[in-house]
C-alpha cells in the first residue's frame, strides 16, 4: 500500500536562498567566501569560510630561524607589514632581554604610526568603494603613495619591507626620511579634508552607516574583536596606550574611543586616528637620538626554552605572537593570533537581519585583509 | 532648395518633394523610412561611443587620473577599439539559462531607447516623428527597457542577476512616477505635449525660468528621477558592482553586453534631451528680454549647437552625480522616492497649476 507523504508545505516569502559571496566577489578585498543566506535581500545568516589563501605560515615558522620569521610575516597583514616585523622583533628582544638602542625604538614607532597611516587610507579607498562611491579609491591612493615612496627611499620595498630585524634595523634611515616625513604631514593635513568633503560628510554615507551593522561593547570583548573596531563599541583596547611598547610610552595620543559602535563609528575611528598617527609622529620625527641602528645580536639567535608571548597594535587590532622555544634556533610552536580572524568573525553577529548592500558596508568597515585571516 | 543650419524644414520638404517625384507612393514613404532609420541609428551609435569616451574622460578627471590617452588623438579612438573588441568577443552559453529570453533580453533593452529617440527634437525640422502625443510617448517607451532587464535577470539563473533585475524592477516602476509628474508640471505651463510646440513655446524665455519656483523643483525632480531610473549615479542599484558584482548583466559577454551598455549611455542621453528640450528650451537659443544685441548674437549659434550644448550639460551633471556620491540602499532609494519626491511632485503640480491659472508666470 502506498503511503502518502504529506510535504511540508513551505511559505515561499519565508524561505532563504543561499547566495556565494567570493571566493571571486568585488567586496571581499581578497579570496574570502561568504555563504550567506538572504530573505529577499535580507541577510538572515552568513557562513564565512575561510583558508583559500592559506600558506601555513605558523607550520613554515618552525623551519625558520627567528630573523627569516621576519619576513613571514610581512605576508600576513600586507597593509601593516612593519607592525607584524615588530611583533617578532620585539618577542625575541624580550626573550633574549636585549636593550635596544633609543634611536630604533624612535625609527620603529614612527615607521608604524607611517604604516598604520598608509593601511587607513586603502581602508578609505576600498570603504568607499565598498559603498558605491569609486572616486574615493583613488584619492585614496594618490596619497598613500606618498608614504610608500618614503619607504621605498629609505629602506627599498614598498609593501613587504622587512626593515625590523631582531635587534635593530635592517639599515639607517635615509638622510631625506625626516624631511620627507614632514613634507608628508603638512601635506596629508590638508588632503584629508578631501576625504571629509567626498565621503565622512556625505548625507548618503551616513544614512547608509549610522545605526547600521551594531556591535555592543560585551559582543566586542567576547568576540574578541580589536583594534579601531573594536573601540567603536567601547572596548578600550589599545595595546598602544595599556602595554606600550617602542616610545609609546612618551609620546602624547588618545586613545579614540567610540560609543555606538555602528558602522559609521567605526569609520570614524580610522580618520580620527589618522589625525592621532600624525600627531605622534610629528612629537617623533625632529627628536629621533642619534646611535647605532641596531644593537649587538649573535649570529645565530637562540631563544632560551619557554613559551613568550607579545602583542602590538596592528592597523586592524590586536596581533600576538605565541611562540614555544626548545632552546634552538627554531621556534618549537609560533602562533599569531591576528585581529582579522577575530574581527570577521563578529560578522555573522552584526551582520544578521541587514541588506545585502549594509553586509557591504559592514565589512569594509570591519576591514578585513584575507591573508591575515587564513595566514 | 534652400539649405539652412537654422532650420531644417525646407531640407526635408526638398527630399519629400525629390522621392514623391520619382518613386511611387509606396517606394517613397520606405525609402524615407530607411532613410530616417539609417541616420538615427548612426547618430545612436556615435553618440554612444561618444559618450562612452566622455565618461571615462570626466571620471578621470574627477579622479586624478589622465583616462583613455594612448588611442588617437586624447585617446579619442578608445571607445571604437573596445567596441571591436566586444565584437569579437566570444558570446558565452550558459547552461540551464532560459535561452531564448536570455538572447532577447538585451535587444528589447537598446529596442526601448532606440524608439524614444525618435521622438526627440535635435533642431527646428529635425525630428523624426513630432506626436502630439510626444511626451506621453517617450515616457511609455522608454519604460519599456525594465522589460529586458528583468528578462535578463530572471534567464541568466543567477541569483545575482535576479536581485539586480527585482532591484532595478521596483526602482523603475517607483521613479518613473517622479519623471512623469515632474513633466506633467511643465505640460501644464506649457499647454501641449507635442515637443516641436514646447520647444517653440519657450521661444521668449526656457520654461525652467518661466515657471518660477515650481518649474525649478520639477527641473531637480526630474533631474533625480531620471537618473535613478536610467540605473545610473548614486542609484545604480541594478548592477551595484561591490555588492551584486555586475547585477542584471552578469552573464552577459561580448556584444550582447555591448548592447547594454551602449542603452544605458543612450537612455542617459534620452533623458538629458528631455530635460533640456522641456526644462531647458531644446534647440532655442538662450533670449534675455529686451537685449537685441546679445539675442541677435545668440541667434547665430545654430539650434543644433545648443541642442548638443544643452543636452551635454545636463549629462556632465549626470557624470557629476556619479562620480561622487556613494549608492544608496534600496530601501532608502524607495523610501526617496515615495515619502519624498512624489509628495514634493504632487504639491508641485497643484502650485504649477494654480499659477498658470492665476497667470503669474511669465
Amino acid at each position: 500500500m502506498k503511503e502518502v507523504i504529506n510535504l511540508p508545505v513551505k511559505n515561499i516569502e519565508e524561505e532563504e536562498y543561499h547566495i556565494n559571496m567570493g571566493p571571486q566577489h568585488p567586496s571581499t578585498h581578497g579570496v574570502l567566501r561568504l555563504v550567506v543566506s538572504l530573505q529577499g535581500e535580507i541577510v538572515k545568516s552568513l557562513k564565512p569560510h575561510c583558508g583559500y589563501i592559506h600558506r601555513g605560515i605558523e607550520k613554515m615558522c618552525e623551519k625558520d630561524t627567528y630573523p627569516q620569521i621576519i619576513h613571514l610575516t610581512d605576508r600576513m597583514d600586507y597593509l601593516s607589514a612593519h607592525i607584524n616585523n615588530h611583533a617578532v622583533c620585539l618577542l625575541v628582544e624580550n626573550a633574549l632581554e636585549v636593550e635596544v638602542p633609543e634611536r630604533v625604538k624612535y625609527i620603529r614607532t614612527i615607521i608604524d604610526e607611517l604604516n598604520r597611516i598608509a593601511s587607513h587610507q586603502l581602508w578609505w579607498c576600498s570603504f568607499g568603494m565598498d559603498m558605491g562611491g569609486l572616486t574615493c579609491y583613488f584619492y585614496g591612493l594618490r596619497d598613500r603613495e606618498k608614504i610608500l615612496d618614503i619607504f621605498e627611499e629609505s629602506f627599498g620595498s614598498r609593501l613587504l619591507h622587512s626593515y625590523y630585524t631582531p635587534g635593530g634595523l635592517m639599515m639607517d634611515i635615509h638622510p631625506n626620511f625626516q624631511a620627507n616625513v614632514k613634507a608628508f604631514i603638512k601635506y596629508f593635513r590638508k588632503k584629508i579634508k578631501d576625504y571629509d568633503d567626498l565621503l565622512t560628510g556625505n548625507v548618503i554615507m551616513q544614512l547608509r552607516t549610522k545605526g547600521v551593522g551594531i556591535l555592543s561593547r560585551e559582543d566586542a570583548i567576547s568576540y574578541g574583536v580589536t583594534g579601531p573596531s573594536g573601540r567603536a563599541s567601547g572596548f578600550a583596547c589599545d595595546v598602544r596606550k595599556h602595554h606600550p611598547y617602542g616610545v609609546y610610552d612618551k609620546v602624547d595620543f588618545k586613545e579614540i574611543m567610540g560609543t555606538k559602535g555602528d558602522t559609521f563609528e567605526r569609520y570614524m575611528m580610522r580618520m580620527n586616528e589618522m589625525h592621532e598617527s600624525m600627531k605622534i609622529i610629528e612629537q617623533l620625527i625632529d627628536n629621533i637620538p642619534a646611535g647605532d641602528y641596531s644593537a649587538k645580536m649573535k649570529a645565530v639567535i637562540k631563544l632560551p626554552a619557554g613559551e613568550y608571548y607579545q602583542r602590538v597594535e596592528a592597523s586592524r587590532g590586536e596581533l600576538g605572537v605565541y611562540c614555544i622555544s626548545d632552546g634552538n634556533k627554531t621556534p618549537y610552536r609560533m602562533k599569531f593570533r591576528s585581529p582579522n580572524f577575530s574581527n570577521l568573525s563578529a560578522l555573522d553577529h552584526i551582520s544578521r537581519g541587514v541588506k545585502i548592500a549594509d553586509l557591504v558596508a559592514i565589512g569594509g568597515s570591519l576591514d578585513y585583509v584575507i591573508p591575515d585571516i587564513d595566514r | 532648395m534652400n539649405f539652412s543650419l537654422y532650420d531644417f524644414t525646407s531640407f526635408n520638404q526638398w527630399i519629400d518633394k525629390f522621392l514623391y517625384d520619382h518613386l511611387p507612393a509606396f517606394w517613397a514613404i520606405a525609402v524615407e523610412m530607411v532613410i530616417i532609420g539609417v541616420a538615427i541609428l548612426l547618430f545612436y551609435a556615435l553618440v554612444g561611443l561618444f559618450l562612452v569616451y566622455a565618461e571615462r574622460k570626466v571620471c578621470a578627471f574627477m579622479q586624478n587620473r589622465v583616462g583613455p590617452n594612448r588611442v588617437g588623438p586624447y585617446g579619442f579612438f578608445q571607445t571604437i577599439a573596445d567596441f571591436i573588441k566586444l565584437m569579437l568577443k566570444e558570446l558565452i552559453y550558459i547552461k540551464n539559462a532560459d535561452q531564448l529570453l536570455f538572447n532577447l533580453a538585451p535587444f528589447i533593452v537598446i529596442i526601448a531607447s532606440f524608439m524614444a529617440i525618435a521622438a526627440i527634437p535635435f533642431a527646428k525640422g529635425l525630428h523624426a516623428i513630432d506626436f502630439d502625443i510626444g511626451v506621453l510617448y517617450v515616457i511609455a517607451v522608454s519604460s519599456l527597457g525594465v522589460v529586458g532587464i528583468l528578462l535578463a535577470g530572471w534567464s541568466s539563473n543567477n541569483k545575482y542577476s535576479l536581485i539586480g533585475a527585482m532591484r532595478s524592477g521596483a526602482q523603475i516602476v517607483s521613479y518613473e512616477l517622479s519623471v512623469g509628474l515632474s513633466l506633467v508640471t511643465i505640460i501644464i505651463l506649457a499647454g501641449t505635449m507635442q515637443f516641436s510646440e514646447i520647444v517653440e513655446g519657450q521661444r521668449d524665455g526656457w520654461f525652467l525660468f518661466k515657471g518660477h519656483i515650481p518649474a525649478f523643483i520639477a527641473f531637480i525632480v526630474f533631474l533625480i528621477s531620471s537618473t535613478a531610473e536610467t540605473n545610473r549615479g548614486p542609484f545604480d542599484l541594478a548592477e551595484a558592482e561591490s555588492e551584486l558584482t555586475a547585477g542584471f548583466h552578469t552573464e552577459y559577454s561580448g556584444i550582447k553586453f555591448a548592447f547594454f551598455f551602449l542603452a544605458e549611455y543612450m537612455n542617459m542621453f534620452i533623458v538629458a534631451s528631455i530635460a533640456a528640450t522641456v526644462f531647458l528650451g531644446g534647440w532655442m537659443p538662450f533670449h534675455v528680454g529686451s537685449w537685441t544685441g546679445f539675442n541677435h548674437i545668440m541667434d547665430f549659434i545654430p539650434p543644433f549647437v545648443w541642442y548638443i550644448g544643452k543636452t551635454f550639460f545636463v549629462i556632465w551633471v549626470m557624470m557629476w552625480f556619479k562620480w561622487t556620491f556613494p549608492r544608496l540602499r534600496i530601501d532608502q532609494l524607495l523610501t526617496l522616492e515615495w515619502k519624498y519626491l512624489l509628495p514634493i511632485n504632487l504639491v508641485n503640480i497643484l502650485l504649477m497649476a494654480f499659477i498658470v491659472l492665476m497667470g503669474w508666470h511669465f
